[in-house]
């Protein structure tokens, strides 16, 4: 690993200090957490993030805080309560909302404040205690004059799976295939919401349908959870007790909702986004440079659809890594060997989870489900109607441009 | 991390009146919040139109796109939408789904078919359930034609029940392609 | 509290500056706009003023809350008001204005961007704004009790005449200044205002205040357009320059908090160099009189300075946009030469529990 002043010069080239994950905590991803308050919830994430960094709350210089909508909680703007919680006081905080790309925007967020060199030493949490008032509700609030046909997020995304099988003439089978996999790789998971014992890819293939194409073994759960990063430079990083991760590129990208000519299936915002993160880390070809993928995938075709929107597979051919094992566990290109967003949905939190994982893996540090020889890992988020996207890629050696 | 008992066992032993009380770790906090709702300039004619079974929409004055429902704005020129006018009730099916849950405050029986209805003259879905015909007849390129719920006509898309096949033959793919 | 050690002075290579600043007319409520019909001309308008188009700025950055607005995922409808086609880097935060603006501050401080759009709107009028402010407050302690937005301010009120800090007199100054102020802001809702002792034998509201030491309820929307050293330069002829910017949070509980001081206030300022030389002009985000006087003293600004010469928000307070308007004020003053160096200040949460302190000056060093 290259010297931290080598690493400094090289971010005086191009102005910007590198960032590094020197600690990661998360909690037990589960459908009620009835233990702890919310405050509880956050804190739980952010000590197990300093304790494996081996710092203390005096050494945060800055707290960014994301999550979804308040409504999930019944709680507005609860950066204000939480301050005392997460060591915020006589501390800037700032909260970032971006839907469900938010636990990654912020990870962003805190990463360009250690860039911009305005904070050596940042806090970054997200997290969503949904089981304090009701997610579907909040997700589906009733609007005057409009009717909630879609019946929670499914609905939504169910006609551009859809359209999915039809654009590529993928086999049915292939969400099953998907869903098996991340619930297994979940098993290997200690902090995974759901650890289906025994699941065969029969039980997934027969589940009832919700929102047909959509099966109801294939669709996420509903969890409360956090996540929690440290992020700082190259002398925090030299520092660390434990080899960091390094950031070697983050964007985000945002659409419009809805507009004529919108491709649900390959959103363009997407494309963008990951061409961005490519750039800067210098990745020509991601399909062999990158290690293991970390996507936010809530419902299993997404998985595919993702493939080729990240550029990993040809327009059509997504579906084929996943028919064909490369995104196992044992593959060429593993996905969401945490069990993704199928395993653990705390709305708000999951983006940075994503994010975290790709972190844990190039650190070596994702226990029964690392990935070995991880060197180059993406995370990667979305939210909305499919608009927002934000992505980083992380790697175990400092960026060299 | 220190558990509620814990916590409250440490407090006890300054005030033996707590001791042996159980903690409270769960409380239920009734919250309501009354809003009033205004759909804006755009939307109010469309819902106005939807009581008179008028089908209104916008189009932008540099890309051209029309809009439905309207809402104001063209989302990607960031342009006001001025022009109005009207459009056919008929349409094409451009994607769908079979939904087997009920959203709460929806008077619909399940599992229903919601589609994506392009109208003639549209450049954007409108999101509609396809009735009047089993669920495995609904494809892609259907057209359909909106069926109007008379007995509940108001500024509101409920006053359309479904929308149900036309009998005619299935759209040209290249009329629809584009706005899928 | 003490100040950390003061940090090292930024980068005058990447200096940023206000070179736009817009706002609607602020109004009780905007029954026939929808927010981003609302939202859309002040975009417009700060687009128009520098010529940019969107597909040409670097990031975008928003502030609004759904708890205000009613609606969940409420900002990714007004996006619409940009344009955001083909895709652009933004982000959002639920908080004030001011806060989406030091986010898109540190994306340009990183060299990511060299331009930034932010915008902020809040329409009061459709909840009721005292009521749903009490949602953020700590769920379990506070909230339940339902202390809305003005018996808090209330409180803090008091606490500054118990310690003989202030007085109703005083106050109801601090009113008729502002709102006689706002009579040459044509944005403003309230403009113009009785004498201090026609107001002081109105009825209080919560004791102590009166209405007239409260905020208007307003609807209302503000842009503001950021640029890099060349880039802002080639953007205004005089660019308002943000030479520091810091923001600071408190305990939430209003109970451990002494309420006639603003510590977090004190430190941002430090840490945004506001102390470094006195300021002509101050913006201040005090929606209530007597946080006014909390904040001068924070700021310690005597009387030489000008203080809300827009009306400030006593006169139009649109809740998530009041903040980011203080900036866009200030930065507007210098940008027509009014004023060579101004604070501008932004506040959330209860009793001015968070706070953020941007310092601005008209010609880079």
């Amino acid at each position: 690993m290259s010297s931290p002043t080598a690493a400094s010069a090289r971010g005086a080239r191009t102005g910007q200090e590198p960032v590094a994950v020197v600690g990661i905590g998360q909690t037990r991803h589960v459908s009620a957490r009835q233990d702890v308050s919310i405050a509880g919830l956050v804190r739980e994430a952010a000590v197990r993030a300093l304790a494996d960094a081996e710092l203390s709350w005096a050494d945060i210089d800055a707290v960014v805080i994301g999550k979804a909508p308040d409504f999930f909680e019944g709680v507005m703007m609860p950066e204000l309560y939480l301050a005392e919680a997460l060591g915020a006081v006589g501390k800037p905080m700032l909260r970032v909302h971006t839907a469900g790309s938010v636990g990654g925007s912020t990870a962003l967020v805190a990463a360009n404040l250690v860039a911009a060199r305005v904070h050596g030493t940042v806090l970054t949490v997200a997290f969503e205690k949904q089981s304090e008032s009701n997610a579907m509700w909040g997700l589906s609030l009733p609007v005057p004059f409009q009717q909630p046909l879609t019946a929670g997020a499914g609905g939504f995304f169910a006609p551009h799976v859809r359209a999915y099988m039809r654009r590529t003439g993928a086999p049915d089978h292939i969400g099953s295939l998907v869903a098996f996999k991340d619930r297994r790789n979940a098993l290997k998971n200690p902090y995974a919401h759901l650890h289906e014992h025994g699941l065969t890819l029969e039980k997934v293939r027969s589940a009832p349908m919700l929102w047909d194409p959509i099966r109801y073994s294939e669709t996420c759960p509903s969890s409360d959870g956090a996540c929690a990063m440290v992020l700082t430079g190259t002398a925090g990083a030299a520092r660390a007790p434990r080899p960091p991760a390094w950031v070697h590129g983050g964007a985000m990208r945002s659409e419009p909702t809805i507009f004529a000519g919108k491709d649900y299936v390959s959103p363009q915002a997407g494309k963008d986004c990951a061409a961005d993160v490519y750039r800067q880390a210098g990745i020509a070809d991601p399909r062999r440079q990158v290690d293991v993928v970390e996507m936010y995938v809530p419902f299993s075709w997404y998985e595919p659809m993702w493939l080729e929107n990240l550029g990993f597979a040809a327009e059509g051919e997504g579906w084929k890594l996943v028919e064909s094992g490369v995104t196992e566990m044992d593959g060429d290109l593993p996905v969401n060997p945490s069990g993704g967003v199928l395993s653990s949905n705390p709305i708000g939190a999951s983006g940075m989870i994503r994010f975290a994982e790709a972190a844990l893996q190039v650190r070596g540090g994702a226990g029964e489900h690392q990935i070995d020889g991880a060197r180059l890992a993406l995370g990667h988020a979305y939210g909305g109607g499919a608009q927002f996207f934000s992505m980083w890629l992380v790697g175990s050696e400092p960026p060299t441009r | 991390m220190t558990s509620a008992a814990d916590l409250l066992a440490a407090v006890a032993a300054d005030a033996p009146a707590l001791a042996g009380v159980e903690p409270v770790t769960r409380v239920t906090l009734p919250a309501r919040l009354a809003y009033t709702y205004t759909p804006g300039a755009a939307q109010s004619r469309f819902l106005t139109g939807l009581a008179d079974k008028r089908l209104l929409a916008e189009r932008c004055p540099v890309c051209t796109r029309v809009y439905i429902p309207p809402r104001g704005v063209c989302p990607t020129c960031g342009r006001a939408t001025t022009e109005q006018l009207e459009l056919p009730h008929v349409g094409t099916v451009t994607t769908f789904c079979i939904v087997n849950i009920a959203a709460r405050g929806l008077n619909i029986e399940v599992p229903y078919c919601y589609a994506y209805v392009l109208l003639d003259g549209a450049h954007v879905g409108l999101h509609a359930r396809i009735g009047g015909i089993p669920h495995d007849q609904v494809h892609v390129g259907q057209r359909v034609e909106a069926v109007w719920d008379d007995a509940n006509l108001g500024p509101s898309l409920a006053g359309i029940s479904h929308f149900r096949p036309t009998g005619d033959p299935d759209a040209d793919p290249d009329t629809y392609r584009s706005w899928m | 509290m003490t100040a950390a050690a003061k940090p090292s002075p930024l980068s005058g290579e990447r200096d940023v500056a206000v070179v736009a600043f817009a706002q609607s007319t602020h109004q009780r409520s905007t029954d026939q706009l929808s927010e981003v019909e609302l939202v859309l001309p002040v975009l417009q308008d700060v687009l128009k003023q520098t010529g940019l188009t969107t597909d040409r700025i670097g990031f975008t950055c928003s502030g609004s809350s759904d708890y205000l607005a009613g609606r969940a995922f409420s900002f990714t409808m007004a996006l619409d008001g940009v344009g955001a086609w083909p895709p652009i880097s933004e982000s959002h935060v639920e908080m004030d204005g001011a806060w989406a603006l030091y986010e898109a501050w540190v994306k340009l401080r990183t060299g990511q961007a060299d331009t930034a759009l932010v915008y902020s709107y809040g329409k009061s009028s459709p909840g009721s704004v005292r009521d749903v402010l009490t949602r953020q407050l700590d769920p379990y302690t506070l909230a339940p009790l339902w202390p809305d937005s003005v018996a808090l301010a209330a409180l803090q009120t008091q606490a500054l005449i118990d310690a003989g800090i202030t007085d109703e007199p005083a106050l109801a100054a601090t009113a008729v200044r502002s709102r006689r102020a706002a009579l040459g802001n044509p944005h403003a809702q309230l403009r113009g205002s009785a004498d201090a002792e026609a107001l002081l034998r109105e009825p209080y509201e919560v004791r102590p205040l009166r209405r007239h030491d409260c905020p208007p309820v307003s609807d209302g929307a503000a842009a503001v357009i950021l640029a890099v050293g060349d880039a802002a330069r080639a953007l205004h002829p005089r660019p308002a320059w943000i030479r520091g910017i810091d923001h600071r949070i408190e305990a939430h509980q209003p109970g451990v908090r002494d309420l006639t001081e603003s510590p977090s206030t004190w430190l941002a300022a430090i840490h945004a160099g506001a102390f470094d030389a006195p300021p002509d002009t101050a913006e201040l985000h005090a929606p209530f009189t007597g946080q006014e006087v909390v904040l001068r003293r924070a700021l310690e600004l005597n009387d030489a300075v000008a203080v809300n010469p827009s009306g400030g928000p006593l006169a139009a307070n649109p809740v998530m946009a009041a903040g980011l308007i203080r900036i866009g004020e200030a930065a507007a003053r210098i940008h027509r030469g009014e004023s060579r160096r101004a604070l501008a200040h932004a506040t959330s949460g209860p009793c001015l529990q968070q706070n953020l302190v941007a310092v601005l000056e008209g010609e880079q060093q």
